[in-house]
């Protein structure tokens, strides 16, 4: 288990208050000018060095994601940097925290990685049902600006820095990096073509880097305590570091907390969650990394650890590492079916395998809760789910495929024992 | 459960204007010269606001919704096409494009809050206002819908009234939820079971030493 003195979010369950004050007693802000000093050369080495890998689910080394930004400006365009606080995958609740009750740590963190990245602007875009939490993410700021830690020569170093919140208004799609730029220029959140990436044109067509509120308020913690420390928790130097995690479902208690990456599954739930409503060998299943990675049945849950690498080896992802639980008593049919109308609903109707194929999905999935099929139109639902899968401007396609791709591959059994069943009461 | 656009209904007003001209130029100048039209959702939330801040006052009551003059009248501000701003508008399940309840009750029915029992809070809402979901109680008081994820999955299951998030809900607590706000009473809001945010209701199972008592 992380021991405490290693733990980043001390105030993760708001203890504390989350102003300025209460910060700067936490270690927030403390010298921040001097870790400015060091230059952006040595902040991105420093990032490289702690192996941190974005925390939005995509897991992309963010030392190697911002050393695509260009150096300097030959053109005259500004760099951005955009924080993606649409926290919105069905399992995760984690960044919400952060703004409530850290918001400095993602302040400060917003200043010394648009420092690294030479960008004199950030965004940060929070998703529109988070009101209260971006209400204190605002009063974290204007304390900010108020005591020159950000605007003009920030904590005096010589660096202009903006900050500016942007509420969303309802849309998962936006936490999709380039349909967040778009939702931020005015637009319908509709996803955007890659290349051009948005280091090369990104908002306003100037050069951006999308990154996750976690992975930003991890930040001042690595740089003042060192690369060395925060590659030094984890599994291996690919999976390093601390993370939060969200076990929500059928376990005794639901929470948010922070562990050391690669805790085994196991471990979390019963150290920190009270085990599994009726006992671990009550488990039928669990998804991972919020709704959209393939769901693990219990035999892999035993064993399996929490990294990134680690849930790639068994078909399915870290993701956002939120953990949706599921115990015997659950209809997993329908749980999936549930995350199906959640992607129909979600699509943002551009490309054409989404916009018709989560539909689909949804339909076949609602006959499949009651067993209104035939055995054969699993394999066409598989199918379905592959036509999609790769076929579409962003990933929520792919999205929508996974869960039903892991229900299929895992459960089965239970699809086709639902279908025989509901034959024979319909003969 | 989002009712369509339609711009010639009964209900829309025929102008609008904002209250407050110097909020809308300070949102402006958030996004940089020549890119005003990033200020188009601020600028939508901020008229829904101002029609529910009237709203709450009027006889019978209702919520916040942004009426097609609305929309136009940002077009004008921002120098928008009219269209680029009914196409935002009719993009983010936020904007209501039609009244609502002075209480928008959003049930989460995603799969966490699901798996926690939000069916049961659901009908709860139903049974209590004796409303299908969708609908609107004829005393203006209440609407209820039925939404996708609002990431409070650890404190399901949930629903979000107005700003503010209710977790860890009941189908009773639902029930005395609703009664409050309709007789005006102020509920606090986050968890309903006593426990602190999204802390293991048992207690903390770190940093025990940095607890308050």
């Amino acid at each position: 288990m992380l021991a405490d003195q290693d733990r980043i979010f001390t105030n993760l369950y708001g203890w504390e208050s989350y102003s300025l004050e209460a910060a700067k007693m936490r270690g927030d802000w403390d010298n921040t000018k001097d870790v400015l000093a060091k230059g952006r050369d040595w902040i991105i080495e420093e990032m490289k060095l702690s192996g941190l890998r974005g925390r939005g689910g995509a897991g992309f080394p963010t030392g190697m994601k911002w050393s695509f930004m260009p150096k300097e400006s030959k053109d005259g365009r500004p760099s951005y940097l955009v924080i993606n606080a649409d926290e919105s995958e069905p399992g995760t609740c984690k960044d919400r925290e952060i703004m409530r009750h850290d918001p400095h740590k993602l302040v400060e963190g917003a200043l010394i990685a648009s420092f690294a990245m030479g960008a004199h602007a950030c965004y940060i875009y929070v998703r529109g049902e988070f009101f209260n939490e971006a209400s204190n993410l605002n009063k974290a700021i204007k304390e900010a600006y108020a005591a020159g830690l950000i605007g003009k020569n920030a904590c005096g170093s010589g660096w202009d820095f903006d900050l500016v919140l942007h509420r969303g208004a309802g849309a998962y799609i936006c936490g999709e990096e380039t349909a967040l730029i778009e939702s931020l220029e005015g637009n319908k959140g509709q996803p955007r073509n890659k290349p051009p990436f948005p280091a090369m044109a990104g908002l306003y067509s100037c050069p951006t880097t999308v990154n996750n509120v976690e992975t930003i308020a991890v930040v001042p913690t690595i740089l003042r305590r060192g690369g060395s420390w925060f590659a030094g928790i984890g599994k291996d130097e690919k999976n390093t570091g601390t993370k939060l995690f969200c076990i929500s479902g059928h376990v005794n208690n639901p929470c948010n907390v922070e562990e050391a990456m690669g805790i085994p599954m196991k471990e979390l739930i019963e150290k920190h969650c009270g085990g599994i409503r009726g006992g671990w060998d009550n488990l039928l299943g669990v998804i991972p990394g919020g709704s959209s990675t393939p769901v693990l049945t219990k035999d892999v849950c035993d064993t399996v650890l929490m990294d990134f690498d680690s849930l790639k080896a068994v078909g399915t992802g870290l993701g956002t590492a939120g953990l949706i639980v599921m115990d015997k008593s659950t209809d997993i049919i329908e749980c999936i079916a549930r995350l199906a109308h959640f992607y129909k609903h979600e699509s943002c109707g551009q490309c054409t395998p989404c916009r018709e194929g989560t539909g689909w999905l949804w339909r076949i999935m609602t006959r499949m809760v009651k067993g209104d099929a035939t055995i054969e139109e699993i394999d066409t639902l598989l199918e379905l789910t592959k036509e999609i899968e790769g076929h579409t401007i962003c990933a929520l396609g792919d999205a929508a495929a996974w869960p039903i791709q892991g229900l299929i591959k895992n459960f089965r059994p239970v699809m086709e024992d639902r279908i025989l069943q509901y034959r024979k009461r319909a003969a | 459960m989002k009712k369509p656009f339609d711009q010639n209904a009964p209900y829309q007003p025929a102008t609008f204007a904002f209250k407050d001209m110097a909020v809308v130029a300070e949102i402006i100048s958030r996004y940089p010269e020549g890119r005003q039209q990033s200020a188009v959702m601020p600028l939508l939330d901020l008229a829904q606001r101002q029609v529910g801040e009237e709203g709450a006052a009027a006889t019978p009551p209702f919520g916040g919704w942004i009426p097609r003059a609305a929309m136009d009248e940002i077009s004008n501000i921002l120098s928008m096409p009219k269209v680029k701003v009914y196409e935002v508008a009719t993009f983010y399940s936020m904007y209501n494009l039609a009244p609502v309840g002075k209480f928008l009750v959003q049930v989460c029915s995603t799969s966490p809050c699901w798996l926690c029992g939000s069916d049961k809070i659901k009908q709860a809402c139903e049974k209590h206002l004796g409303i299908h979901t969708g609908e609107t109680t004829k005393d203006g008081l209440f609407t209820v819908v039925e939404v996708e994820c609002l990431g409070a999955c650890v404190n399901a299951p949930m629903a979000q009234i107005n700003d503010d998030f209710y977790e860890d809900l009941t189908a009773e607590r639902t029930t005395e939820i609703l009664k409050a706000l309709a007789s005006g009473k102020q509920v606090p809001i986050g968890p309903q079971n006593g426990r602190t945010n999204s802390m293991a209701l048992g207690g903390p199972t770190t940093l025990k030493d940095r607890v308050k008592a």
